[in-house]
């Protein structure tokens, strides 16, 4: 019994782990960039529904709308300045780049939060099923999940600029050909994959714990779930996200917890030889 | 003979890219391979040097068969091959270009063999004044060259040149012709695939035409240009076809 | 020669060893200017024996070591490993274990070393099939994984590491020797680790290398052997990361995980050669030196110290947009007759 509540906690986690790594995926599978920022991105989406709710006294749901909507324009604000100078380059610029990022954000975060941890003092009580007990902020996370995933699919399969989006993603130089603005386009997908940085962060302060330096471990999670659903496939994120989240639920009833770590990233190393379009994604 | 294919497929996925070709090249001759667009010329060479493993048939080169052989083996056994889409190594210097082919070639020499083997080639297909200039930098034209003497600095027996004469001017075609003449006379095989028509009727001993994968007809230049099917389906208009018999005379 | 009387063929070997010699000399002067800094800059703490300074200095020519190892795989065959201080935990991890165990530290060491090119070794042929970020994850991947397994390996101490008493260094002469020791064996290494890149780079080798950094499958067409090339390039840039490992554990007393695995020092790595300049010999020495330099400064600056992560950032962010070739590399562009000082 401990074993199913562990698995449902698991998964319902799961979901919050898929949209930060559809943030990641989405970047990479647009414009090929690994955004190393990805991890100070989720912890200033912490951050910032923090300081909004403690500050305007406000619903962090609410905060989190805002939130998002400040990732966004962040994202695009990084693409202008980082990145899109080197996004032909070779991969090592932009992976200096958004790490480049990565440092500014941790260095003036440390600055102004420090590295002590912080906690948003909310709740949605629980609710009982038989033997689980789930919290309410974790379902409302995983709820806000499934939202957000299906916003980005009508986002991407039913307006303009979603459709220029997957249409930069598949072969940009035709995209351009075809008369797409292909700049603006990626743009406006890093700061579509920040928003979602932001906004798995923002879930995540709900119900755990932070620091600025929280998100680095978000951030390798989201490697490792952006590998498994498949790099560039924003849904097989999802599902690799809940594939991570159940892991996490399962392992510790057989292993003691500290070789989770160590499985994972096995698996990480294991998928990306044998299958690197991911478990989702099709053969190559 | 120095090249043998036997019945070559080729697919990818469900796509038959290639479907039981089969020839063979004498030694010292110039073997042209033609056909249209999406013939499949590029994907055989591909098969011939390594590349691609072909789904079923074998390729024979000097009474060796290469299954299972990556690029690397077979151009150590003598085989090099010039790209259609010029792949410079941007970063190093002509002369560092040509030498790679001559230390990882067929001879294998070490550093100081091998600049002095680029330097004679450089000289030979006429970027002696580049030596010290990236690849990069170089023009279109240089860029062909400098293929050609990479793979040439290997020292090969077979010589495979994809399109080594598209986008050059008159002029440039002029002088590739009796560059390739010359390296055929040097006693190197050649196989080139060209779309360069009255050039490559002058340059080659045999040739086999492709379409959609298939062998459509294979000899002399005077018989492929008298070939009814090769009229029909490559040559298309009948006059064109007998300005290049009169060519192939 | 064989028909010679012996004192005229010696003569005659001598003479061209001499020219052999003076050859070297002219042919590689960047390669002594390489060699004359790093050896300034380290013997000046000896000199000096100021024991501040030697610390500033240690921590420089860890940084060149591991900056120049790197290279040899990041510059040279165009590989970007992630995840490259998985082999200095590594070594430092096996080093630390035989030095526990009684193993002096001649013999550690080296045998850090060893354990790092096994493992590179043994990784090179599965993960250097990935190209372009997909190699770069893997590297990640890799590190994190022995990281978390370390943690749970109970003969390495797992979560707490392993701890050396403190008479071990008794051994050495005393603590304050020891330390002095582990300084100089240090210089050798980055002394070492700059010839070997030279080496490699003047090498046929080296040239196969660079021919696949620039394009790996044209590099195989024209016979380079690139799954050995490959792996032998990763081997090399993995062994001395492993020594210096060893060493600078042996010096800190302690290993943990968390020190020995820890992605942003390898991270700290990249942007040292990029820096100074990827695939050229001198420019992971001045990244590395220059980024420890400025680290040292800003960290100690009453102006920058509380954002020194940021500020350090802004400059790596400008550098990445605007010199992407690196401070060598950008001399060698703009300024081509200095090529043979720059190598």
């Amino acid at each position: 019994m401990n074993l199913l509540a562990s698995l449902v906690d698991g998964l319902l986690i799961g979901f919050v782990y898929g949209i930060a790594a559809m943030g990641l995926t989405l970047i990479w599978g647009v414009m090929n960039v690994i955004n190393l920022a990805h991890g100070p991105l989720i912890a200033l989406g912490m951050f910032g529904v923090y300081l909004i709710t403690t500050a305007l006294g406000v619903n962090p749901y609410i905060a989190l709308i805002l939130v998002a909507l400040v990732g966004l324009a962040s994202g695009v604000l990084i693409y202008a300045v980082a990145i899109q100078r080197v996004i032909n380059a070779p991969h090592l610029s932009t992976l200096l780049a958004t790490f480049a990022i990565n440092m500014i954000i941790i260095g003036l975060g440390t600055k102004v939060f420090s590295t002590s941890p912080y906690t948003i003092d909310f709740s949605l009580g629980s609710i009982s099923i038989g033997p689980i007990t789930i919290l309410g902020t974790r379902l409302v996370a995983a709820l806000a999940a499934v939202i957000v995933t299906g916003s980005l699919y009508l986002f991407l399969y039913r307006t303009r600029p979603g459709k220029y989006v997957r249409a930069v993603a598949n072969n940009r130089a035709a995209a351009e050909l075809m008369g797409i603005p292909s700049s603006r386009i990626l743009a406006l997908s890093f700061g579509i994959g920040t928003l979602l940085a932001a906004t798995a962060g923002g879930l995540i302060a709900t119900f755990f714990p932070f620091t600025i330096l929280a998100g680095g471990a978000y951030e390798l999670k989201s490697f490792v779930i952006g590998v498994l659903g498949g790099l560039g496939n924003p849904l097989g994120a999802l599902a690799g996200g809940l594939v991570l989240g159940m892991l996490e639920g399962v392992i510790p009833a057989f292993l003691p917890n500290t070789w989770v770590p160590v499985l994972e990233f096995l698996l990480f190393v294991l998928i990306l030889l044998v299958r690197p379009s991911g478990l989702f994604g099709a053969k190559r | 003979m120095i090249l043998e294919l036997q019945q070559i497929s080729k697919s990818f996925g469900g796509l038959q890219a290639l479907s039981n070709i089969s020839f063979a090249v004498p030694e010292g001759q110039i073997m042209g391979l033609l056909g249209p667009n999406g013939a499949g010329k590029t994907t055989l060479f591909n098969v011939i040097n390594g590349v691609y493993a072909p789904s079923q048939g074998h390729v024979i080169f000097r009474g060796h068969d290469l299954k299972g052989l990556k690029p690397y083996h077979i151009a150590r056994m003598g085989m090099a091959r010039t790209h259609q889409i010029v792949r410079p190594l941007k970063d190093l210097t002509v002369r560092e270009n040509v030498m790679v082919g001559a230390c990882f070639g067929r001879e294998g020499h070490n550093l100081a063999e091998a600049a002095q083997i680029a330097d004679d080639i450089m000289q030979f297909v006429g970027l002696a004044e580049r030596a010290r200039q990236l690849a990069g930098s170089l023009n279109v034209a240089q860029k062909k060259r400098l293929e050609l003497a990479r793979a040439l600095a290997a020292r090969p027996h077979l010589l495979l040149l994809d399109e080594v004469l598209a986008g050059l001017n008159p002029a440039e075609i002029a002088t590739m012709v009796e560059t390739i003449r010359r390296i055929r006379d040097q006693g190197v095989t050649i196989i080139m695939i060209e779309h360069v028509m009255h050039a490559t009727m002058k340059l080659c001993d045999q040739l086999v035409v492709l379409d959609y994968g298939k062998q459509l007809a294979a000899g002399t230049p005077a018989e492929v240009a008298a070939n009814p099917q090769v009229i029909e389906a490559y040559l298309g208009d009948p006059k064109l076809a007998e300005s290049l018999m009169d060519d192939a005379a | 020669m064989k028909d010679r009387p012996s004192f005229a063929s010696e003569a005659i070997t001598a003479e061209r060893e001499a020219s052999v010699k003076l050859g070297l000399l002219r042919r590689s002067p960047g390669l002594w200017l390489t060699l004359a800094i790093a050896l300034v800059v380290g013997l000046y703490p000896a000199l000096t024996g100021n024991v501040a300074v030697r610390e500033v200095v240690f921590t420089m020519l860890l940084s060149v070591a591991l900056a120049s190892s790197l290279n040899i795989l990041l510059g040279y065959t165009g590989y970007v490993s992630f995840g490259h201080v998985v082999f200095f935990g590594l070594g430092g991890y096996v080093g630390m274990f035989l030095l526990s165990r009684g193993m002096g530290l001649w013999l550690a060491a080296p045998a850090g070393g060893l354990a790092s090119g096994v493992l590179a070794f043994l990784l090179g042929k599965a993960i250097l099939r990935l190209r372009g970020a997909y190699f770069a994850l893997a590297t990640i991947g890799i590190n994190e994984a022995m990281r978390a397994f370390i943690n749970n390996f109970a003969p390495f101490g797992g979560p707490t590491g392993i701890s050396l008493n403190f008479q071990i260094y008794t051994g050495y002469g005393g603590a304050g020797q020891a330390l002095w020791l582990t300084y100089y064996v240090l210089l050798g290494l980055a002394i070492v680790s700059l010839v070997l890149s030279y080496l490699v780079k003047t090498s046929k080798f080296g040239l196969g290398l660079m021919a696949i950094r620039e394009d790996e499958d044209a590099a195989e067409v024209m016979g380079v052997i690139t799954p050995n090339a490959k792996t032998w390039a990763y081997i090399l840039s993995a062994i001395i990361p492993g020594i210096v490992g060893a060493l600078f554990f042996f010096k800190n007393g302690n290993i943990e995980p968390n020190d020995a695995f820890r992605l942003h020092f390898s991270i700290e790595m990249l942007v040292m050669v990029m820096l100074g300049g990827q695939g050229t010999v001198l420019g992971p020495m001045l990244g590395a030196a220059g980024y420890q330099g400025l680290r040292g400064f800003l960290v100690t600056s009453p102006l920058f110290k509380d954002v020194q992560l940021a500020v350090a950032g802004g400059l790596l962010l400008l550098i990445v947009l605007f010199i992407p070739a690196g401070a060598v590399g950008w001399l060698r562009q703009h300024f081509p007759r200095l090529r043979a000082l720059l190598p």
